[in-house]
Formats: C-alpha cells, sequence, structure tokens
C-alpha cells in the first residue's frame, strides 16, 4: 500500500470534456441471442450516472462487461481517452474500475476493518518472504479515515459485519472499493432490499462520491432512487441503448415511456441528450 | 468533512454511550470497561470455563480430593496431548468451512512410518520423525487437492482417506498387530519432565512477550490517535494470564515438572493462535471459511489456501502419531475409535463452528481439557467404559447446546 494519507480522489480535474470511463460500439451475444447492440456509454468525473431498462434490456450484460465479467465481442474501451483492454475482472480492477455487487461480497465473520483491507491488509514484514505481521493500527486508522471522508456511520470498526443493518453493509462494501481509489466506481442495484432510512443512508453516500469527483454508475429499478442521485440517465432496451436524459430536465414517465418502449414510435435518436 | 473532525478526547467516558451521529466511529469505540465487551473478547468462554469448573468440583468430591492432586493433573494433561494437537489440525479445518475425518488414521499411518524405518532401517530419529512429518505433508496435498481443486465434498474425501490410511497403516506394519519403538530420543520426547529453570522459564518468557506485545499494540494505537484499552482492563487482563500460568506451573512443579509434552502441546496452540490472529494468511483463513466467493474476489487464491490448511492439518496430525507412539512406546495396527471425534468434539466443545469462520484455536485447551477431565475422573471413579461413553456424549451435547444458546443470544444483541 502507498504511505501517502487516505484521499478518496487525490487527482481530480477539471473534466475538459474526456470521459474518465468510455464504451463505444460494443456488442456482444450469447449464442443466438444478442444482448448488447452497438451499445456506446461514457462516464465522467464527479458525475452520477443511471442506467435503467426493464429486466433483459442489457444493462446487466453492459456493467459486466465494464467490469470484466464478460468480454465484448466487438467495440472498444476507454479509460481517459486511452484504449484498453480487459480480459477479466483483474484487469478491471487493475485499471482502476471497481464494482460493488448485489450479494456484497463481505465477510460475515469478520469486522469492518478486517473487510475492508481484504486481501490487501496492510503489514509489517518480519522475516522477508516467509513471516509477514498484520499491521492493525495502520489499518484501523484509515477505516476509519475513509468512512468519516464518506460520512458512513457505523457503531464501531471492530464489530462483525454480521451484526451491520443492511445499509451500513452497503456503505462497507462502497468504503471497500473506494479504498483502492478506483476512477470508476459501479453499483449494482446499491438500494434493492433496503429500508428507507438504510436507503437515504447509502443515496447520501453516492452524493458524497460524486462531491469528491468520483465517476459513479447505477444500475437501478428504482426509480426514485435514480431521480435522487444521478446527473444522467441512460434508458436500455432490447440490447440498445435507446434514451439519454440529463435528470435534471426530465420527468418520470418520459424515462417510464423510454423503458417500457411507449415512445418508440413518437421519438427518434436525435432526441438523445447529446450530453 | 471539517465537521467530522477527529476528536477523540470529546467524547468522554458518559457521552461515549449515547450514539453520536459523526463521532460515533471514532469515539464510541473509546473502550469503556465492562462486562459485555468482556464476554465477547478474551472472555467469550465462560460457558465452557463453567462447565469444566462444575466438572473438577463434582469429580474432587467423588473421588475425596484425589482428581486435583498434581499427580493426577499431571497424568491427566500428558492423557489429552494427543488430542490437543490433532485438535488443532481440526480447528484449522472447520475454520475453513471443511472437516477432516482422516486426522487419526493419518496420525497412526505416520506413525507406523516413522516406528518402521526407526526399528528396521536403523534411521537417526529425527530423521524418522522428519518422514512421518512429510507423509503427513504429502497426504494432506492428496486429500486438499480433491477437496480444492476437484471439489469433492471434504467429509467424502476424508472419511475414505481415513479408510485408505487405515489400509496404509496395515500394509506399512506388515504382518504384525503392533511395533515397539526402541530408539530413545523417540521414546523420551513425550514422558520426559522438564527441569525447573525451563518448567518456570518458558512460561514467564511467554507471559513477558505478551505484556510487551500488549504495551506495544497499545503505544501503536495511541500513536495512530485510535482508542486504547482501559488501562484496568489491560491490568485485569495480564494479572489473569499471569495467574493461569503461575498456579499451572506451580501444580506441576509440586509434582515432577510440566512435561514436555504438554508444554510441545500449548506451544502449538500459541503458535496456531498467533498465525490465526496475526497473519494475512491466517485472516485470509478466515475469510475463506466466511465467505469463500468474497474471499475469491478480494484476491485471495481459495484453491492455495485449502490445500495449504489440509497440508497443516495432515502434517499436524503426523506429529500428534509421533507423541501418541513416545507416550506408548510402540504403533499398534489398531486405530482409537474415539480419537478422531475427541479432537473434534475439542474444537467444538470450545465454541468453533462446524460451518467455518467462527472460533479460537484457544478453544482446543478447553475442549480437550473437558473431555479428558470426563474420561480421567470416571476411570478414577472405576466407572465402565459405558458408563463413561454415556456421560461424556451428555456433556458433550450439553456444552454444544449451552454454546449455541449463548451464540444466539449474542447474534440477537447485534454481535
Amino acid at each position: 500500500m502507498t504511505d501517502t494519507s487516505f484521499s478518496v480522489r487525490p487527482d481530480v480535474q477539471p473534466t475538459n470534456g474526456i470521459p474518465r470511463l468510455q464504451l463505444r460500439n460494443i456488442s456482444k451475444s450469447f449464442g443466438g441471442v444478442q444482448a448488447l447492440k452497438h451499445v456506446d456509454f461514457e462516464v465522467f468525473d464527479g458525475e452520477v450516472v443511471g442506467l435503467v431498462g426493464d429486466n433483459g434490456a442489457g444493462k446487466s450484460t453492459l456493467i459486466k462487461t465494464m467490469s470484466g465479467a464478460y468480454i465484448p465481442d466487438e467495440g472498444e474501451i476507454l479509460i481517459d481517452n486511452q484504449p484498453v483492454t480487459i480480459q477479466g475482472p483483474q484487469d478491471a480492477t487493475r485499471l482502476g474500475i471497481e464494482t460493488v455487487y448485489q450479494d456484497l461480497a463481505l465477510c460475515d465473520n469478520l469486522d469492518v476493518v478486517a473487510n475492508l483491507w481484504l486481501g490487501r491488509e496492510a503489514h509489517r514484514t518480519l522475516i522477508p518472504g516467509v513471516l509477514k505481521v498484520l499491521d492493525e493500527a495502520e489499518m484501523e486508522r484509515r477505516t476509519i479515515d475513509v468512512l468519516r471522508t464518506l460520512d458512513v456511520k457505523i457503531p464501531s470498526v471492530r464489530s462483525t459485519v454480521a451484526g451491520l443493518s443492511g445499509g451500513q453493509r452497503q456503505c462497507v462494501a462502497v468504503a471497500k472499493t473506494i479504498l483502492r481509489q478506483p476512477k470508476v466506481v459501479l453499483l449494482d442495484e446499491p438500494t434493492a432490499a433496503l429500508g428507507v432510512a438504510q436507503t437515504r443512508q447509502v443515496l447520501n453516500l453516492i452524493h458524497r462520491l460524486k462531491q469528491q469527483g468520483q465517476a459513479v454508475v447505477v444500475i437501478s429499478h428504482n426509480l426514485h432512487d435514480v431521480f435522487e442521485v444521478t446527473d444522467r440517465i441512460v434508458v436500455m432496451r432490447l440490447g440498445q441503448r435507446v434514451r439519454t436524459f440529463e435528470t435534471r430536465n426530465v420527468n418520470r414517465e418520459a424515462v417510464v415511456a423510454a423503458i417500457t418502449g411507449a415512445d418508440a414510435a413518437a421519438v427518434t435518436e436525435t432526441d438523445v441528450t447529446g450530453v | 468533512m471539517t465537521s467530522l473532525d477527529p476528536n477523540p478526547q470529546k467524547g468522554g467516558q458518559d457521552s461515549s454511550l449515547v450514539r453520536q451521529p459523526g463521532a460515533e466511529s471514532a469515539s464510541s469505540q473509546r473502550a469503556r470497561f465492562n462486562l459485555r465487551s468482556l464476554m465477547q473478547g478474551d472472555l467469550g468462554f465462560i460457558p465452557v470455563i463453567i462447565t469444566l469448573a462444575l466438572i473438577t468440583i463434582y469429580f474432587q468430591i467423588a473421588t475425596s480430593g484425589v482428581f486435583f492432586q498434581a499427580r493426577n493433573l499431571s497424568n491427566l494433561t500428558q492423557q489429552i496431548v494427543a488430542i490437543s494437537i490433532l485438535s488443532v489440525a481440526a480447528v484449522l479445518v472447520l475454520l475453513l468451512g471443511e472437516i477432516d475425518l482422516s486426522l487419526a488414521s493419518v496420525a497412526q499411518a505416520c506413525a507406523a512410518i516413522m516406528a518402521t524405518v526407526s526399528v528396521y532401517q536403523n534411521w537417526n530419529p529425527w530423521a524418522a520423525i522428519l518422514v512421518a512429518l512429510l507423509a503427513g505433508a504429502v497426504i494432506g496435498l492428496i486429500n486438499g487437492f480433491f477437496v480444492a481443486v476437484l471439489r469433492v465434498p471434504s467429509f467424502i474425501v476424508t472419511l475414505a482417506g481415513s479408510i485408505g490410511y487405515a489400509g496404509l497403516l496395515l500394509v506399512v506394519m506388515g504382518p504384525q498387530t503392533t511395533l515397539v519403538v526402541r530408539d530413545p530420543v523417540i521414546r523420551s520426547l513425550a514422558p520426559t519432565y522438564l527441569p525447573p529453570a525451563l518448567s518456570w522459564g518458558l512460561p514467564l518468557l511467554g507471559l513477558a512477550l505478551y505484556a510487551a506485545g500488549l504495551w506495544y499494540n497499545q503505544k501503536r494505537r495511541k500513536s495512530a490517535g485510535l482508542p486504547v484499552q482501559h488501562t484496568t482492563q489491560t491490568v485485569l487482563q495480564l494479572a489473569a494470564a499471569t495467574a493461569v500460568v503461575l498456579i499451572v506451573v506451580f501444580l506441576f512443579q509440586s509434582y515432577q515438572g510440566v512435561p514436555q509434552a504438554v508444554m510441545i502441546a500449548l506451544a502449538l496452540v500459541v503458535i496456531a493462535w498467533l498465525i490465526l490472529k496475526k497473519t494475512p494468511f491466517g485472516r485470509h483463513l478466515y475469510a475463506v471459511g466466511g465467505n469463500a466467493e468474497a474471499a475469491r474476489r478480494a484476491g485471495i487464491n481459495v484453491v492455495r489456501m485449502k490445500i495449504t490448511v489440509f497440508m497443516l492439518a495432515s502434517t499436524l496430525a503426523a506429529f500428534a502419531g509421533v507423541m501418541m507412539t513416545s507416550r506408548s512406546t510402540a504403533v499398534a495396527t489398531q486405530i482409537s475409535s474415539t480419537l478422531l471425534l475427541n479432537a473434534i468434539a475439542a474444537a467444538v466443545i470450545g465454541g468453533v463452528s462446524l460451518f467455518g469462520g467462527r472460533g479460537s484455536v484457544w478453544a482446543v485447551i478447553l475442549g480437550a481439557l473437558v473431555i479428558g477431565s470426563l474420561d480421567n475422573g470416571l476411570d478414577l471413579l472405576n466407572q465402565e467404559q459405558g458408563v463413561k461413553n454415556i456421560v461424556q456424549g451428555a456433556v458433550l451435547v450439553l456444552a454444544v447446546t449451552a454454546d449455541a444458546i449463548v451464540r444466539r443470544a449474542g447474534f440477537a444483541r447485534g454481535k
């Protein structure tokens, strides 16, 4: 790990028109089914993009393409305008694309500190190559730092994750990715199965990520939450990106119409906001 | 984020009990001295300790004072050395969320290998022991390969293994049913008593290191601006550890000294505990046991972890076999039917979960003491084997039930 003290995004620059992460002309088929048809996608620093669509619209396939779980049949992926190849989840992580999946991937039996640092524990080497000792004080200090930066409230960083509420668990899962100082954070249904207060907690967290200049992509079925936190809404239908809205200029009905295809006859692609 | 500046002094003793938004991640952590934190921390073993105390008191009365005599305690602890070492192996595998039913067979088979090369090939005793340990490691590699790479349930792999390795034992032993080991080094491993200097010196050294570790830890936490443990709690912790060590060593010394085998078993427990709690390897082991998928996504090599743990477990089992042979001076083709279950039971009585990821290796000492006390006490009372089995089974169920209830209450509290 780096020795510098923690900050969420040390290198935030003005977006100057270059997307943090950009996908161009992505297609992906599974057997005879074309899940993605020539899809473009982009997200900028300090921006929250909502990815919505009905079941089977291709939003999961798209996000799995970004996170390296699927390899696209054609198209290219660019980070900071540089073409990159993503052959697997490790590649995506190395390139700074972090995904928080619905099932969170936390170890219930470990405490918050252990979960945040899992796989990348701070340690001191006692015997080189043989004996490494965990540096608990350092990990705990930086855990408290990152949770404070994100304004995440947890009774104790030494309580096991099993004892946390759903919202707190979601926040821990997000904080875990932030610790790696990612370029893009992908959130898969971050508010599914959460109560009202817990949803608020998570939405606040997304706001805070945005304030700190993080590029965030949120997949959600819950349009209320999408309207609450996003800057842009990308609508997928039948494997294509059908509409893009600026959240502040659109109402719920228009988005629902785009999702269900009710507007297909009335609207043409030229209406799509060019960002 | 200026409103969220760290201010660890602000909380104080009383207000830290109130949940303060923003400051709470730091200040509510300010350790307060209370019973609950003790129960959840180092003293989570209280139900087992009470069970053990009740057993001790009962036998002390029933045997009119023989049970707690230094001579009997010395015997008792030497009787449970093999179970304890096997139990450490069982804990490692259980923490992973797997099970190893071949431990007893492995112990005996590897002991037979050692005895054979020692008796018939006249090998150097240390080389013979090393060969036994290596054989254990290879067996663990085989178990681990089937479990981790081919993903066969460990229950089946090790059950089949226990039959296979018992067969290996018969093959190694050939036509004879017992093989007496004559090598003085091997024979002296278990029954030797340590000289007073080591009897007192090693435990006191351990205590000193423990105290230094606590102090160093507190110092580092303070310099990192983290809340530190209440001094009263630290002092109590140290005092309790010191009292236990002094009483135990004193008891041993009033007979013939600390048995070398007991010291070795204790050392293994301490080493296993240090590895599990203080190293990234141990942390990853708990993580795999808690949620293997999460561990894999965090970049932990789950396959390698499982193979390593099965190898460690079988190697420890081989060592337990060496100690058994040293104590009985011979290897038999007959494998004790209760050895394996006692080893796993000791772990479970001490609170190690059968479902992985929960429990401490210290469980071994308490669990083995419970099992050993029952065995030893009932022997003193001249009870027949049938009665012994019934009592042992009943106490096992009771201990595990008590543990399950306490644990459930803990979960309800959100621990």
